[in-house]
């Protein structure tokens, strides 16, 4: 089959990057559900990304992913609220000093909470990258577990169970679209780097990449860094969409990480665009989903509507994926436009 | 008899009681993980499954509450027969990873089932012959009836397992396939039906672990699974994953660290679930085989 050449590749992303341009600054047109929508797609699409680096690309298997998300969101949050919201939430417990008298714009409120992410990483991956395959999949969450518990007694610092309200809606569509483009770049870059060729034949085969001189250690804590900085960037956007934060399992905990992992296997563990599809499509099925929780009337009958049943619905779908079709949609690949075009080819060989 | 004397003899007897919950759990995971390699991820959601058969046997079938625990129990069993048919049985020689994201989608989906069919609200658990919340005075602790049950229960089902392992024909074989699967299947024994037996008996005992729970605790939710299976899993490397003596000293390790330590400092109360994870951290860090069983490093 006929290769693309670099140009007309070129040429092709740029046309698609401005056809996203047009249609993100035309997305308000669709209404102010739908553009909360596509903004939560750009959030996702960072988590599962920045997941897919660790779980996918690298091969080893974290857990612990909300447990960065709900770093990054409280941060960031904590910075950005103003002195007044913040002596209105905290009336058990004050809000320790140099937190409650400060308040700093959204861009650095995001980095900051993607670094404090990052370092909480390199910290948990010191330890836990010693350990490989389940057993490191179990310290991961319970180290997520232990920043939710803690997250829930530090009332001077987090509000605990009480929670952060009010938080200024900042993200929009272009915050969220613009860091997912940022992170696709880092990522995408890494992973075709000769860093991201050490991670994959650490993710084949560990011993004998070490063999090879790869330093293992090095490289796992630098992917699980990474991950843990735009996990963090991921979650101070979710915290100023979502404007309330509260320590539950259901909301910033285990769930959460059931969440993306979902997003990930059905994009194909270890692919970019993967992990956007699969982001998009969990976006997009949770929401449709959700006409199965309120009533439908159907030539006069009313099915009352049952809450949950999305989550279930998903949840069997998730371990169809794993049973029969376990690559996912892009299993390792990226789709790119060589693919694209192969596949309109093939369908029209087929039609003839 | 001073006011100390009588909390620790309390603490000692609630140690015991939620030492030998982890144990029952604990020895479900370890089972599995003994045999397949696999952390049943599900486990925790068994064990809540089985609090939610016994409720409604009890209260919407109107069994009287022995019969309700019985067929809570037997129900429970069937469902760990069902799971590994279904969801781990395809994968069993997929990479162990993908065995791990099937057993954590399985745990999402009970939850979710236990969301949709039985409802998010908890329910007061309340089916329970009322002389289990008799006090018992020894000298002048007081301490319920239930935690006595608890623990006689517990030993109880020990010995039973101890029976099963060691003087049964399937348990001689349990033992076997969890050295070597093929070297077994060769001579002569069905696999997958002990890998059943096994899942059978591991949910069992989480079934009864529920229902002393959720006496315990009188209340049912579709998450309470998480957090006990959480510290039942670390009571099991506790003790070294894969060895059932292990299992049931990890478990009572556990319940006495937590006890203990809330016991002694009532301010730390709230990062009562912390000391678990860290002991976690620490065993993987220092001891990954645990206190009994030592796997041998991979080997290239």
């Amino acid at each position: 089959m006929k290769k693309i050449s670099l140009k007309i590749n070129l040429i092709l992303t740029i046309a698609f990057l401005i056809g996203i341009y047009f249609f993100l600054s035309n997305v308000n047109i669709l209404g102010d559900y739908w553009s909360r929508i596509v903004t939560l797609v750009a959030i996702y699409s960072i988590m599962a990304v920045s997941y897919t680096l660790v779980n996918g690309i690298t091969g080893i298997f974290s857990l612990g992913q909300a447990g960065f998300i709900a770093i990054g969101a409280y941060t960031s949050a904590l910075l950005t609220l103003s002195i007044q919201q913040k002596e209105m939430s905290f009336f058990i417990q004050p809000l320790i000093w140099p937190l409650n008298s400060i308040q700093i714009g959204f861009l650095p409120a995001t980095i900051i909470g993607g670094l404090v992410a990052a370092f909480f990483a390199f910290l948990i991956g010191y330890p836990s990258l010693r350990l490989t395959g389940d057993y490191f999949a179990i310290a991961t969450l319970a180290f997520a577990e232990i920043i939710r518990i803690l997250i829930q007694n530090l009332y001077g610092v987090t509000n605990g169970t009480l929670g952060l309200k009010g938080i200024n809606p900042y993200t929009n569509v272009w915050w969220a679209w613009s860091w997912l483009l940022v992170t696709v770049i880092v990522i995408g870059s890494l992973k075709y780097s000769s860093y991201g060729r050490a991670l994959r034949a650490i993710s084949e085969d560990p011993v004998a990449a070490k063999v090879m001189g790869i330093d293992v250690f090095r490289h796992q804590m630098m992917a699980f860094v990474i991950s843990g900085f735009f996990a963090g960037v991921s979650g101070a956007l979710y915290a100023h969409w979502i404007t309330t934060l509260d320590p539950r399992p259901t909301s910033l905990g285990v769930m959460l990480t059931f969440y993306v992992l979902i997003m990930i296997v059905i994009g194909g563990l270890g692919s970019i665009t993967g992990a956007i599809l699969g982001a998009i499509f969990f976006a997009f099925v949770s929401q449709w989903l959700r006409i199965f929780e309120s009533n439908i009337t159907i030539f006069g009958f009313t099915i009352p509507g049952v809450p949950g049943m999305s989550m279930l619905i998903l949840s069997v779908l998730f371990i169809i994926v794993m049973i029969f079709w376990r690559r996912g949609l892009m299993g390792k690949e990226e789709l790119n436009w060589q693919k694209i075009y192969n596949f309109f080819k093939k369908v029209e060989v087929q039609n003839e | 008899m001073d006011i100390g004397l009588n909390a620790l003899i309390q603490n000692i007897f609630n140690s015991l009681s939620l030492g030998g919950l982890y144990a029952l759990i604990a020895v479900g995971y370890t089972m599995v993980y003994g045999i397949l390699r696999l952390i049943n991820f599900a486990h925790g959601d068994i064990f809540m499954m089985g609090t939610y058969f016994a409720f409604y046997a009890i209260t919407a079938f109107f069994l009287p509450w022995y019969l309700g625990f019985l067929m809570a129990i037997l129900i429970t069993g069937l469902l760990g027969f069902s799971i590994e048919k279904i969801a781990y049985r395809p994968l069993r020689n997929a990479p162990r990873i993908s065995s791990l994201i099937t057993a954590i989608g399985m745990s999402f989906f009970l939850e979710s089932f236990a969301v949709v069919v039985f409802g998010g609200i908890p329910k007061s658990f309340n089916v329970y012959p009322k002389f289990f919340s008799d006090i018992i005075l020894i000298g002048q602790s007081r301490i319920p009836l239930l935690t006595f049950i608890t623990i006689g229960v517990t030993f109880f089902l020990f010995l039973v397992l101890w029976w099963i392992l060691y003087k049964t024909k399937i348990g001689l074989a349990m033992r076997a396939i969890s050295v070597d699967i093929p070297a077994t299947s060769l001579m002569g024994a069905n696999v997958n039906n002990i890998i059943s037996t096994t899942f059978v008996l591991g949910s069992a005992f989480a079934a009864v672990a529920g229902i002393l729970w959720a006496m315990k605790y009188p209340q049912v939710q579709p998450y309470m699974g998480f957090t006990p299976g959480l510290k039942a899993f670390i009571a099991a490397v506790i003790g070294g994953i894969g060895s059932i003596q292990g299992a049931i000293v990890g478990g009572f390790l556990l319940g006495f660290l937590e006890i203990m330590i809330v016991g002694f400092f009532p301010s730390l109360a709230g990062y009562r679930d912390v000391f678990a994870y860290i002991v976690l951290v620490v065993i993987l860090m220092f001891r990954p085989t645990g206190i009994f069983k030592i796997y041998s490093e991979q080997k290239v």
